[in-house]
């Protein structure tokens, strides 16, 4: 179908873990021979099983855990209000633009005088919000035209694959740029879209090639010959087979939607308003006293660091335990 | 071979027919569109209309499309309103193309010889504790945001010990510029100083360039390693006798290098959205540096052919990692 050069390789690499996910593990399993993956173990439950005892999922998954719950609870451990300019008295822009720690203030303020340790808190709040809804919003894109394509073939599969096919011709990250360049207001919103679209070419190649390899298997083939409805096979059958690669996607996503929102705000394409902190917004404004308060960038790129790479463990972890292919 | 390199050509119109229409189109959508940048905010009605007519604004859409065809194939882009206000912007583009190559031949040239090395090793000794090391430091690489990264070198190495120079492509040496590669121009003028002067600057921003090439390279070498290592003709030229250096180089390496060939033609163009931000931290003033201050001015003539132009480069590169993987490998050509 497709040649493996460059261009396509990026769409071989995601065809391929969405044909893995969507004939299952299969004789590879077997294969494998180790104790517990018996065959006829569904995906799903040999897949946890690998993962239970896996010492990178289960780092990854804490470090994910600890975050979500932080950005639950942390307005109430938070001790000051991450808005408030506290320590306004303090910033003197000639001779102490940014206020360095003192009692009840243990990381100093920053260069508007808001403490910094509550800023940090309370930004995993807009930071999770971010990753959630810009991942959330590629996965509704790019299942929407994966869908489409998959389930229908023929022209619209030809269209669909072709816009996609440019949008991933051009670099993301450049992409993500010139979307936020659109935006005459920017603000949290424009910053998730411009991430968000980005992965949508991602996700409907994904989609769309795990669709497809399921279009002529045995339990679609069933389902058609007992009369079910298009709708019913595609929604019911299909979808939720090809899921399983892009649950793995969305975890990396998490992680690079993140990172890439830092990238727009060190651009001065981020969301201007920060009385809602957030790690990428902190990290982006940080450049202006980088030499003299290097802690203001620091902190919230370490909190970024470990976050990402919360996620894109448990991404990668998935990813092997899924793709019999990459068990050695 | 003709007609393999004809079939991607063709494929090569049309994604440069729907990018230049999505540029169009971009172009069209940013806020307060053409006039207002021109003519800023507090223009009269009078002038706006006027301006309007003049470029054509007026007309339909599919003619305002060709005639940005027109004037783009003639290389006419406007000139710039921030970046360098009155420069043309293809000026601008290709006056700074040179120090964007400089700095991305660096940057992939240091992925490259660290990566294939560290892959290949990883890959020999999976499991062990210098492959585990490995593959965690590529994920760590991959977690760090790329300009955090320029700054914390800058501010080590240059601002604190000053172990290299902070920023810029050359100190004030009054070299003679040939090709406006700076390090080569030493070299063809043999003013040897002026080389070493310009390696100095590159050191930081390649490096800060190149940690996700290198994360990525590093993991596919040692993935493809891994596969090749378990292949049946592997086994077949174990058991034939074969020494161990004849099956590594003939066999192992040659096939498993053919998908990193490939990842290394798509790392171009993260290489070109890198450079924006290492750019913009190091002052390289190259185009990354320019798209970055485009950016921030909303500079549109220099956006639209900066980001035209990085599409294009994107496009041809991995045109021509195509055509010479087809080369190497004739499978290729058969399918």
């Amino acid at each position: 179908m497709s040649l493996p050069t460059p261009a396509n390789r990026r769409k071989e690499r995601v065809d391929a873990l969405a044909a893995t996910a969507a004939t299952g593990p299969g004789g590879a399993l077997l294969e494998a021979g180790s104790v517990d993956e018996k065959p006829g173990v569904s995906l799903i439950a040999s897949a946890w099983r690998r993962l239970r005892r896996d010492p990178v999922f289960l780092l990854g998954a804490a470090i994910t855990l600890v975050f979500v719950v932080l950005a639950l609870v942390s307005p109430l451990i938070a001790p000051h209000d991450p808005g408030a300019n506290l320590l306004i008295d303090k910033v003197r822009p000639q001779t102490n633009p940014v206020p360095g720690p003192e009692p009840g203030f243990p990381l100093g303020a920053d260069d508007v005088g808001r403490d910094l340790l509550s800023r940090l808190l309370v930004g995993s709040q807009q930071t999770l919000v971010v990753g959630v809804f810009a991942t959330l919003f590629g996965l509704t894109g790019g299942l929407t035209l994966g869908i489409l394509a998959g389930a229908f073939g023929g022209w619209v599969d030809s269209l669909v694959m072709r816009v996609v096919d440019v949008l991933l011709s051009i670099p993301s990250l450049l992409l993500a740029f010139s979307i936020a360049a659109i935006a005459s207001r920017p603000s949290q919103l424009t910053v998730i879209i411009a991430v968000a679209a980005v992965q949508v070419p991602v996700f409907a190649r994904l989609l769309r090639g795990s669709m497809l390899a399921q279009r002529h298997s045995d339990h679609v083939l069933a389902a058609r010959a007992l009369g079910v409805t298009r709708r019913a096979v595609v929604f019911r059958h299909m979808v939720p087979n090809s899921l399983a690669p892009v649950i793995v996607q969305s975890t990396l996503v998490l992680a690079v939607s993140i990172i890439d929102a830092a990238a727009l705000s060190f651009l001065g394409l981020g969301n201007p308003n920060d009385r809602q902190p957030e790690w990428g917004q902190m990290l982006g404004r940080a450049q202006t006293y980088i030499y003299d308060s290097p802690h203001l960038a620091v902190y919230p790129a370490l909190c970024i660091i470990v976050v990402a790479l919360g996620f894109t463990l448990m991404g990668e972890s998935l990813r092997e335990a899924l793709d019999p292919k990459s068990r050695r | 071979m003709a007609r393999f390199i004809i079939r991607r050509l063709l494929q090569m119109v049309v994604v440069v027919f729907v990018l230049s229409l999505m540029l169009f189109f971009w172009l069209r959508s940013l806020p307060g569109g053409t006039v207002s940048a021109i003519l800023g905010e507090r223009a009269t009605p009078q002038t706006r209309a006027a301006l309007t007519k003049a470029l054509g604004l007026d007309q339909p859409v599919w003619v305002q499309y060709w005639r940005f065809v027109e004037r783009a194939a003639h290389g006419e882009f406007g000139t710039s309103t921030r970046v360098l206000p009155g420069a043309d912007a293809l000026d601008i583009f290709l006056s700074r193309l040179p120090a964007t190559i400089e700095l991305s031949f660096f940057a992939l040239l240091l992925a490259v010889v660290l990566a294939i090395p560290l892959g290949y090793l990883s890959a020999r000794r999976a499991g062990s504790p210098l492959d585990s090391g490995l593959v965690v430091t590529s994920l760590v690489g991959v977690a760090v945001p790329v300009f955090f990264l320029a700054f914390l070198l800058k501010y080590q190495l240059a601002v604190e010990h000053h172990v290299f120079p902070v920023s810029g492509r050359q100190d004030n040496l009054s070299c003679t510029r040939v090709t406006n590669f700076f390090v080569l121009d030493g070299l063809l003028t043999r003013e040897y100083d002026c080389s070493v002067s310009a390696l100095k600057h590159l050191v930081l921003p390649s490096l800060a360039l190149a940690t996700i090439p290198f994360a990525v390279i590093y993991r596919i070498t040692r993935a493809s390693v891994l596969e090749v290592l378990g292949e049946d003709y592997v086994r077949t030229a174990e058991s034939k006798g074969l020494t161990a250096r004849v099956i590594r180089g003939r066999h192992v390496l040659r096939n498993a290098l053919l998908p990193v060939v490939t990842t290394i033609g798509l790392q171009t163009g993260g290489l070109l959205a890198g450079a924006v931000l290492t750019e913009k931290v190091f002052n390289w003033g190259g185009i990354g540096n320019a798209l970055a201050d485009a950016f921030e001015g909303r500079d549109y003539a220099v956006l639209q052919v900066l980001i035209l132009a990085a599409a294009m480069i994107y496009v041809v590169i991995n045109l021509l990692v195509d055509i010479s993987y087809a080369v190497i490998d004739p499978r290729v050509r058969t399918r």
